[in-house]
């Protein structure tokens, strides 16, 4: 049994000693197939019953425990320790993107906030029927991966934009927002593709795909992020730098089968919009001095034709 | 060893040294390629995200060409190979939807995925199929001394289940081929995040603040240069430098190369021939001499 000892090494806080965090090493046992959580807790009996944490459910249902575990969030009653063990060691922090309050507890009120700006509630039309609002199963198929969402703020934590600016919305509220605007039943979906297709909300996410690698549901944010911007360029939400990039996109390679990298950049600053196009000179003029600037006139790939023959039947296949 | 190249659009047009020296290296490794000059672009995530089914038969188009010439592909560029890799993968857990796929590509191309093909990076053939062993054989000039701090990109890495990744949550696969050439591995923070490129056009503020993030960081742990599979974080790291120095409101001076620059030097590859001049950021002292 004494094989089984490893060291924990967690992040310690106490706002009234610490000026700053700090790492503590506890050496324990591993029991066969307990859990972060579960050796969390015989820490906390054992060792030192003064180590912060949030916890409840222990069945991955109320999204409480989420922690970083070698400097990636999950959700430590769905996590076996022996799994998470590095050169003898597991390193506990907690979650990121957030302020700590407390060893391993954040503050958490942020988070919420920020669901709270995509209007998280169904907005039906009109009267509330006698009876409940139905769905067929293909109706909640939609939605049924942006339901499963325990809001345990794993994405929030590793999501790379929201490191960089809080006023992101984020990968949690956008899943949730993509949550009501696929609901056959909510009626308020145009005016929210055209709020979140703003600054802040999908086209400010970079596809790092922390959020969907560290999701511990079906929720995947990064697929839900995907679909909105799918439904918003079908319904033609395209006054917005993002959309315009997936615009120039279409538009080059529908044509030639390669990406004319000048237009795009054109194309996504928009023709009109004077400050945005006189700020990519800096780094045009630079390239081109260089010679590093994409050729002036775009290359074709060979049978290109073949590649315009599939876009030319775009409409078609999108519905 | 041959395989279909996949330029993909960029070592076509604002880094063309990456397709040069990415070749050089092939030769000097005895692996034949044959470039796909037929090929249509991946879509970069974006036609996807437009139009999701043309994204999927451009791709499938793209797998098919290259099972015709009896190949597997190699990709030069993370962001080509991990969009191939999900479609692929997309395709492949869903047969009626592969079928689908097919009858579009037939009815414009006459083609079809017949789902044979597989799918590697460059530094993946490097890895798997070559071995490290073979390569330190053909180091001619070690980089000795050199720090090199790996930035992986987020394709190479998530989702993890279309990488090869041994460890995706805290992989060494660049820092085994950096030792391997002779340089010195820098362990950095930043060295699995978003490098900021997909942004740069919608929000700029936060595209600088992750590459400042990037450079700095590695700077901070003492590294000579950054290398990277990447040609889209390549062009982030180091076209936009200047404007990342003057946020972070400090000289950074760090070139950003591509895998195979790095690879070509030590297996003696001359200096003139990796294009290494067109850099923003020009490398200095021993990689230049």
């Amino acid at each position: 049994m004494a094989n089984n000892k490893v060291l924990f090494r967690i992040q310690r806080f106490d706002p009234e000693k610490d000026e700053k965090p700090h790492d503590q090493d506890f050496e324990i046992e591993l029991l066969p197939g307990a859990t972060i959580l579960k050796t969390l807790h015989r820490i906390r009996a054992e060792q030192d019953p003064t180590l912060a944490l949030r916890y409840s459910c222990g069945s991955a249902i109320c999204g409480s425990c989420a922690m970083k575990i070698n400097g990636h969030a999950i959700l430590a009653c769905k996590t076996q320790a022996s799994e998470c063990v590095r050169d003898g060691m597991v390193r506990v922090a907690p979650i990121g993107n957030l302020k700590v309050l407390r060893d391993l507890v954040v503050d958490i009120e942020p988070f919420w906030e920020s669901l709270g700006k995509v209007n998280p509630y169904l907005m039906p039309a009109g009267e509330a029927p006698d009876k409940e609002r139905a769905q067929t199963p293909d109706q909640f198929g939609s939605i049924d991966p942006s339901t499963t969402c325990i809001l345990c703020a794993a994405c929030y934590s590793d999501c790379n934009v929201l490191g960089v600016d809080p006023s992101f919305l984020g990968p949690a509220s956008l899943a949730k927002a993509h949550r009501f605007i696929f609901d056959s039943r909510d009626a308020n979906d145009q005016p929210r593709l055209r709020e979140i297709s703003e600054r802040t909300g999908v086209w400010d996410c970079t596809h790092c795909g922390e959020c969907s690698t560290r999701c511990p549901t079906e929720t995947k944010p990064l697929e839900r992020i995907e679909e909105i911007r799918v439904q918003a360029m079908a319904d033609e939400h395209h006054g917005n730098a993002g959309a315009r990039h997936a615009l120039g996109f279409r538009e080059t390679v529908g044509k030639r089968g390669l990406l004319d990298e000048n237009w795009l950049a054109l194309r996504s600053a928009g023709f009109f919009n004077v400050a945005g196009l006189i700020s990519l000179m800096p780094v045009g003029l630079r390239m081109m001095m260089r010679g590093k600037m994409p050729p002036l006139i775009p290359h074709s790939i060979d049978k290109a034709d073949e590649v315009k023959k599939i876009f030319a039947r775009f409409e078609e296949l999108r519905k | 060893m041959k395989y279909a190249l996949y330029t993909g659009c960029v070592a076509k047009g604002a880094a063309r040294e990456l397709l040069t020296s990415a070749q050089l290296v092939c030769e000097k490794l005895g692996v034949e390629l044959a470039e796909m000059t037929d090929a249509a672009c991946c879509g970069a995530g974006v036609i996807g995200e437009d139009n999701p089914m043309v994204a999927d038969i451009l791709n499938a188009r793209t797998f098919s060409l290259a099972e015709a010439q009896g190949l597997d592909i190699m990709n030069i560029c993370t962001t080509c190979q991990g969009v191939h890799r999900k479609a692929q993968r997309k395709l492949e857990k869903d047969p009626a939807y592969m079928e689908r796929v097919n009858a579009e590509l037939q009815k414009d191309t006459g083609r079809e995925y017949k789902g044979t093909v597989k799918i590697k990076h460059f530094y993946e053939v490097l890895l798997q199929e070559i071995g490290l062993e073979k390569i330190r054989e053909k180091v001619v000039r070690p980089l000795q001394g050199l720090k090199v701090a790996p930035f992986y990109g987020c394709y190479a890495l998530r989702p993890p289940e279309v990488n090869d990744l041994e460890d995706p949550d805290d992989p060494n696969e660049l820092e085994r081929l950096i030792e391997t050439l002779g340089a010195t591995p820098v362990d950095y923070e930043e060295r699995l995040k978003c490098c900021g490129f997909p942004i740069m056009m919608m929000n700029r503020d936060n595209s600088m603040k992750l590459a400042g993030n990037a450079v700095a960081g590695a700077k901070d742990a003492g590294a000579d240069l950054i290398v990277t599979p990447c040609p889209l974080c390549h062009l982030n790291l180091d076209a936009y430098q200047p404007e990342i120095e003057s946020r972070v409101g400090r000289k950074l001076q760090m070139p950003i190369l591509h895998i195979p620059q790095l690879v070509a030097m030590a297996l003696g590859v001359p200096k003139n021939a990796l294009r290494l001049q067109t850099h923003i950021v020009r490398p200095t002292g021993m990689l230049a001499s």
